[in-house]
């Protein structure tokens, strides 16, 4: 018979909330690679995070080549290949502030455009909009304070709830770690679960497959003796 | 009364196979706020086209949240909807001549709405030019408006639209189905994406037998591949273009293609267009041109699931929901990159864009080449969906926006 690990009890609740984005259409548009990079050194941090932050979230089904919406555009509508690619890597997981990230993200288009400027205002087939995610939150009513909490709340949390707290929060905690991962080693004292958790690719999974790992990984931690 | 009551009312619990149990618990969370607040959609009518379509889906779903929404329709004689088509057509950018008189009959039906219509909700959204002048009703800091916009403003015509804008800029906000289509405006405007109802006849699974039975009577072939495209017969949705990509693909793979939309009997424009597809056509037996009755769901549902791939080669388009409805069914999509396709299409993720008849003709020979990468477009186009164009993330989207202008100071 297994054995269930005594289960640590926090006295700070994990909250589980929800998020609802509304995409507010902004005033700026590129058409060009040198428009684009006007636009990102312009449009809102709300804009920036909407294009790679929460385009993650709304696309986490195609876990092969999209990262963020400019180098999809960059891909699809000016057909520089070497560009996207390098607009692709840029990794989210890196970034604890919009600030650092749109200046990655300018730097790249600018030593581009610098390097092959060519291309820099050959017209894309699409125009490029830019958008600002708003987010709306509200609490689902559920909490955990041990592990068994905690797990069923996440096996029944939606997809936004679970990129709320695994994909969003990087900014809001400006931490390089997930709100997951947070609770389970700050409350829980559980550091080795809260870095695998923390570990779990979310380029290369989709929202559901990271949340079964997650719970592949917290049944492993409930078995220990 | 002018009040609709929407048929066809489909439990919401019932979307929890299609969505997961959780996206359901999350609309019930978000909706809690919202208990028991006053909404009030208004559009110009209550049976046809896409608005009232999901207007019928949306209204029964928000009441099983238990918010207080109601549904009217404004009233309006001949003169003033032959003036609203005409403006219409302006806004998508068709040349018209706006005189003074047009402007009067829309004010004047306007008003004559203003006074019966109850526009006293905490929520009101307005759909569509029609009844965009009825905010002249609003009381200075009393309830929210928001203007819905369903057609593509991206070419308007410029006395049509200065009019239309005195009155837009009233409202709190304005929702558009692309951000090509929205304006420089002064308020704020939100992306709101049409959506499909998994659940209706168009888009629920079918059984193997109908869909065989349906071929049957068209007289198409199941083992060669099919190549569908569904719309009305207007040159916008360019199916004399269609037909020349398929002869390029005939070239090299033994197709067939199948034309289907509505009858074109009672539209001239429409009986014209079929006379020229008609003519393309040559009298080809593997072009099967089929005009379906008017209201053929589960049919135009079955030629989308025995395709092998659909194609939308419109030249523009509002927002295209027949490809959301293929992807649905998890079907390699090449469609041109205009209005709100491409919002639906990420090229070679959720399917492939084109930009001409050689371009669609290149991509749907690719995928008949590669029919396991077009099964993965597929997949993948499915889940976009899910993600983005059901009904059930549209009233997802109405909560967010309630809550957001109820939050705002």
């Amino acid at each position: 018979m297994e054995r269930i690990a005594e289960l640590n009890v926090s006295e700070t609740p994990f909250d589980f909330v929800t998020a609802s984005y509304l995409t507010r259409i902004g005033n700026q548009s590129a058409g060009t690679l040198a428009e684009l990079l006007t636009g990102l050194e312009h449009c809102s941090d709300a804009s920036i995070f909407h294009h790679t932050f929460q385009t993650l979230g709304t696309h986490h089904f195609l876990t092969e080549g999209f990262s963020n919406d400019f180098a999809q555009w960059t891909l699809s509508s000016t057909n520089r290949n070497d560009l996207a690619e390098q607009l692709a890597t840029l990794d989210i997981r890196d970034y604890t502030s919009i600030a650092a990230l749109r200046s990655d993200l300018c730097r790249v288009v600018r030593d581009f455009c610098a390097a092959q400027p060519q291309f820099a205002s050959q017209s894309g087939l699409e125009r490029f909009y830019f958008c600002e995610s708003l987010e709306v939150t509200v609490h689902l009513g559920r909490s955990a304070r041990n592990l068994d909490e905690f797990r069923e709340g996440l096996q029944h949390l939606s997809h936004a709830g679970f990129y709320f707290h695994f994909i969003s929060s990087r900014l809001r905690l400006q931490l390089q770690t997930n709100d997951f991962s947070h609770w389970l080693s700050a409350s829980l004292g559980l550091r080795t679960l809260a870095d695998s958790i923390n570990h779990i690719d979310v380029y290369t999974n989709t929202l559901d497959s990271a949340r079964a790992k997650m719970l592949r990984l917290i049944d492993r931690e409930r078995r220990k003796v | 009364m002018t009040e609709v009551l929407a048929a066809n009312r489909i439990p919401l619990e019932n979307y929890a196979d299609v969505v997961g149990a959780g996206e359901i618990e999350e609309l019930r969370a978000l909706a809690k706020p919202l208990r028991g607040r006053s909404i009030e959609m208004i559009n110009s009518t209550a049976v046809g086209g896409g608005v009232a379509e999901i207007l019928n889906r949306l209204v029964p779903l928000a009441e099983e949240l238990d918010l207080n929404i109601r549904w009217d329709v404004m009233k309006g004689a001949e003169e003033f909807f032959d003036v609203t088509k005409s403006f219409h057509n302006a806004l998508h950018g068709e040349p018209y001549q706006a005189q003074p008189r047009d402007f009067e009959v829309f004010l004047s039906y306007n008003e004559q709405n203003r006074a019966t219509l109850p526009l006293d909700a905490e929520f009101m959204v307005i759909h569509d030019p029609q009844p965009a002048a009825l905010i002249d009703a609003r009381q200075p800091g009393s309830n929210h408006w928001v203007w819905r916009c369903h057609i593509d403003l991206s070419h308007p015509n410029r006395a049509v639209w200065d009019f239309l804008e005195k009155f837009v800029s009233h409202y709190d906000g304005a929702m558009f189905s692309s951000p090509e289509f929205s304006r420089q405006l002064s308020i704020a405007q939100y992306l709101f994406y049409p959506a499909i109802d998994p659940l209706s006849e168009k888009n629920c699974p079918l059984e193997q037998e109908f869909i065989q039975q349906v071929l049957q009577r068209y007289q198409i072939d199941p083992q060669r591949p099919i190549l569908t495209q569904i719309s009305r017969f207007d040159r916008l949705k360019d199916p004399v273009g269609v037909i020349r990509a398929y002869r390029i693909v005939k070239r090299y793979f033994d197709c067939q293609l199948v034309l289907a939309g509505g009858s074109a009997s009672d539209d001239p424009e429409g009986a014209l267009v079929l006379k020229d597809v008609l003519r393309a056509a040559e009298h080809d037996p593997d072009i099967k041109i089929l005009e379906l009755p008017a209201w053929a769901p589960r049919e135009v549902n079955a030629l989308q699931c025995a395709s092998t791939i659909v194609i939308q080669k419109s030249l523009r388009e509002g927002f295209g929901l027949t490809v959301s409805e293929a992807l649905w069914k998890k079907k390699p999509v090449v469609a041109s990159a205009v209005g709100g396709i491409p919002a639906q299409i990420i090229h070679k993720h959720t399917g492939l864009l084109a930009h001409s008849v050689e371009g669609t003709a290149y991509q749907i020979r690719f995928l008949l080449s590669h029919p396991e990468i077009a099964a993965k477009l597929g997949e993948h186009g499915h889940e976009h969906v899910k993600e983005n164009f059901l009904i059930t993330q549209k009233l997802k989207r109405y909560l967010a926006l309630f809550l957001m202008l109820d939050r705002r100071p």
